[in-house]
């Protein structure tokens, strides 16, 4: 079909000058177009498909009866918003919604700070500088449900590494995980963990970017290694740190795995997230309806997040 | 990358676009067909397809062994795909939507009335398989609503399994009462060894646990705060008091259990018979097993009954079904019963195939006795136990750590009746 199109202006050229003029360079700008849009076009395809469907789909799941029968008869019936006030008069949402704010904020401080200070430890040279640096990335490395078991068990109130570690100094008796109490401090803590090697490989390259000049410039103006931070080094990273503080906030926020393998919700509900209530929904009770309804609010809450991302990015750029 | 264009490569480029163009129309046009059409799939006559949980590789040994002898005998063509446990269900489902269901579904015990519930399951009685010499209780066990949708090829249950060395050296006997388990679990408590290990976790592991103390004190999952389950839950409480009971048994799952008794760390523990196959692993560990201690001498100890089921799913296919109909029966036969029990040391679900058995393994007859009247998790509230099941995990988990007993039970029958 294109080739046609090509050829037909060429031939018909030299036998109709004037008219060919005309329309050739209009059907090479539509060709452009056309060229572009052939280009965007497998990227829109498969957004909406793969992004858009689901996305769709699952608001229109959260308005309708959505039970195990519906897999068989295709049936399922719209109920307003039956799904959404059940969910909310549950009062595990709210707990689970207060959780899963804690366990976010709670989560991207640790991360962030800490991989803030490896990231300007590691900006200087010293020896081992490298082999230490991929040391720090295994925790990356490893899937997030090995290291829920493995720190189940280091974890164990009677039986765990820490405890009998802390046992040496008279204190080796924490319920790590076994208390109401305590259970989500120790979830933050592995995702922490977890959420370090990201947190400093992203800073430790804004760092890379930031000019050496400035701070041979900065200290012989007197200015302290505190001061040299806080006026080059933070400003000059504010671009890079919002990307880590937004992607660490998506990643975390809809936290389930780590949860699963760690605590499964529990004890008594103490760590059950936004994601773990879906999953329970969806998976355990079959209640899709529901299940959908917490996908998505925690989709709400990712998006309104993406928009204040894309606005800080935007003014970066004026 | 903004290296600057000169005109002779933007020519090029132009002429690039054309050749681009199509081929990536076509990919995009392709990925969007295969994405669309999902992945319903032709069935072939001759092959048929069981979808298990087998992923273990004994068991999936085991179960392709099965198959291979039935395949033979019918002479058609038995294929197995084993996905974990948890994921039956969701699978079955999915499978459902896209018109591709295996033939036969092996679905745990407490998930087959939720399957049953869709009207997707065959009654197995009017496709012909036999139910000759199966006890009441497992037929019960795999009927929803008076339908026989489940063969169970061999049950299980809990018991008390004990470390004889520990036992013996205390001079301790084996306890049959609540009292005498309190009493036994609180002298084997040392530093670094407790008395007794349960799982307690968050999960259906901890509520199967749980039924043998609710049912044996005349407990009911219908009426969540009534005494008798309050009372069960006491008992746990005391013993996690004593100290006889890890702090971290709200951690633990039954294979948790399990690691806490090979280790040594446990004198005694609730478990199940799919535990044995590991625990023999262990040649130096010394292990005996007893029906689970009863609130008072003269008590039934009344355990649940577990296990996976063979179900037919509706696959529209008359004579397709009959032929599965046939698996199933060669799958439950007698011989194969027996031969995937002490594989398993499960129990065969067939009468006759279970007094051969207790012949060849007489160790574990207190578990056949166990079975003997152990109830269905599912048999009062169908498809309802789920809401059960999470409301009382929930409860029991408060009420270890700190609540008390009759409150978190009260909250957990709220929360069945409110319907959330």
């Amino acid at each position: 079909m294109s080739s046609t199109a090509a050829s037909a202006p060429a031939a018909s050229a030299p036998a109709a000058a004037p008219v060919a003029k005309a329309p050739k360079p209009g059907s090479l700008k539509r060709r452009r177009t056309l060229a572009q849009w052939g280009f965007i076009a497998p990227a829109v395809i498969f957004m909406l498909l793969f992004f858009g469907y689901p996305l769709v789909r699952n608001v229109v799941m959260s308005f309708q009866h959505y039970t195990p029968s519906t897999f068989f008869t295709g049936e399922a019936p719209f109920n307003g918003f039956d799904n959404w006030k059940n969910v909310f008069q549950d009062d595990l949402f709210g707990k689970a919604l207060w959780q899963t704010i804690l366990f976010t904020i709670g989560s991207l401080i640790g991360q962030f700070c800490i991989g803030l200070a490896l990231a300007v430890f590691f900006n200087r040279r010293f020896p081992l500088n490298g082999v230490l640096r991929s040391l720090i990335l295994l925790p990356w490395l490893v899937p997030m449900v090995v290291s829920g078991v493995v720190w189940r068990r280091i974890l164990d109130q009677d039986t765990g590494v820490l405890n009998s570690f802390l046992g040496l100094f008279g204190a080796g008796d924490t319920p790590w995980l076994s208390s109401t109490g305590m259970a989500l401090i120790s979830v933050v803590m592995v995702n922490i963990w977890i959420g370090i090697p990201f947190n400093m490989v992203i800073l430790y390259g804004g760092l890379q970017e930031v000019p050496k000049e400035m701070y041979e410039a900065a200290s012989l103006d007197g200015a302290s290694a505190w001061r040299q931070f806080r006026s080059i080094t933070l400003p000059l990273l504010k671009p890079v740190i919002t990307v880590v503080l937004v992607l660490g906030f998506m990643s975390t926020v809809k936290i389930l795995d780590l949860v699963l393998a760690l605590t499964d919700g529990g004890p008594a509900d103490s760590t059950q997230t936004l994601g773990t209530l879906t999953y329970q929904n969806s998976f355990a009770q079959l209640d899709f309806g529901a299940g959908a309804v917490v996908g998505n609010i925690l989709i709400l809450i990712s998006a309104v997040f993406a928009v204040f991302y894309l606005r800080a990015n935007r003014n970066e750029g004026k | 990358m903004t290296a600057h264009i000169t005109d002779g490569s933007r020519q090029r480029r132009r002429r690039l676009d054309r050749r681009v163009i199509v081929p990536l129309t076509v990919v995009s046009a392709l990925v969007g067909a295969v994405a669309l059409s999902g992945c319903g799939s032709q069935r072939d006559a001759s092959v048929f397809t069981v979808l298990n949980s087998s992923t273990d590789d004994s068991y999936h040994g085991w179960d392709a062994a099965t198959l291979k002898r039935c395949s033979k005998q019918l002479g058609v063509t038995i294929e197995q795909q084993s996905v974990p446990a948890a994921q039956v269900m969701t699978k079955s489902l999915r499978m459902a939507s896209s018109k591709s269901l295996p033939d036969i579904i092996q679905f745990d015990g407490s998930e087959m009335p939720t399957f049953a519930e869709t009207g997707g399951l065959l009654d197995l009685k009017k496709l012909g398989v036999s139910t000759a010499d199966i006890p009441q209780g497992i037929l019960d066990y795999g009927s929803y609503k008076g339908t026989y949708y489940g063969a169970a090829r061999t049950v299980n249950t809990l018991a008390l399994f004990y470390n004889k060395d520990i036992l013996d050296k205390a001079g301790l006997p084996v306890p049959t009462t609540w009292a005498e388990m309190q009493a036994t679990a609180k002298k084997l408590t040392k530093k670094g060894s407790y008395g007794v290990a349960l799982s307690a976790g968050g999960a259906e592991d901890g509520v199967y646990q749980f039924t043998p103390f609710m049912w044996s004190n005349g407990g009911d999952e219908t009426d969540l705060d009534s005494p008798e389950v309050v009372g069960a839950l006491d008992y746990w409480k005391s013993l996690l008091k004593d100290g006889s009971l890890s702090k971290s048994t709200v951690n633990w799952t039954q294979a948790d259990v399990n690691d806490q008794f090979m280790a040594g760390n446990a004198a005694m523990m609730i478990n199940g018979p799919w535990q044995v196959e590991t625990l023999n692993t262990k040649k130096n560990l010394h292990w005996g097993i007893a029906q689970i201690p009863v609130p008072k001498a003269g008590d039934d100890s009344v355990g649940p009954l577990g296990g996976g089921m063979l179900t037919i799913p509706d696959v529209g296919d008359t004579a397709r079904e009959k032929t599965s109909a046939k698996i199933v029966n060669c799958m439950t036969s007698e011989q194969e019963e027996v031969t995937y029990a002490l594989n398993s040391w499960m129990i065969p679900a067939n009468e006759k195939a279970a007094a051969v058995w207790r012949t060849k393994v007489p160790s574990l007859s207190s578990l056949a006795d166990q079975v003997a009247t152990a109830r269905s998790r599912t048999a009062k509230l169908g498809s309802g136990w789920t809401s059960v099941s999470l409301a009382l995990q929930s409860a029991f988990q408060s009420a270890l750590t700190g609540q008390s007993s009759e409150s978190a039970l009260h909250h957990a029958q709220q929360r069945v009746e409110s319907g959330n």
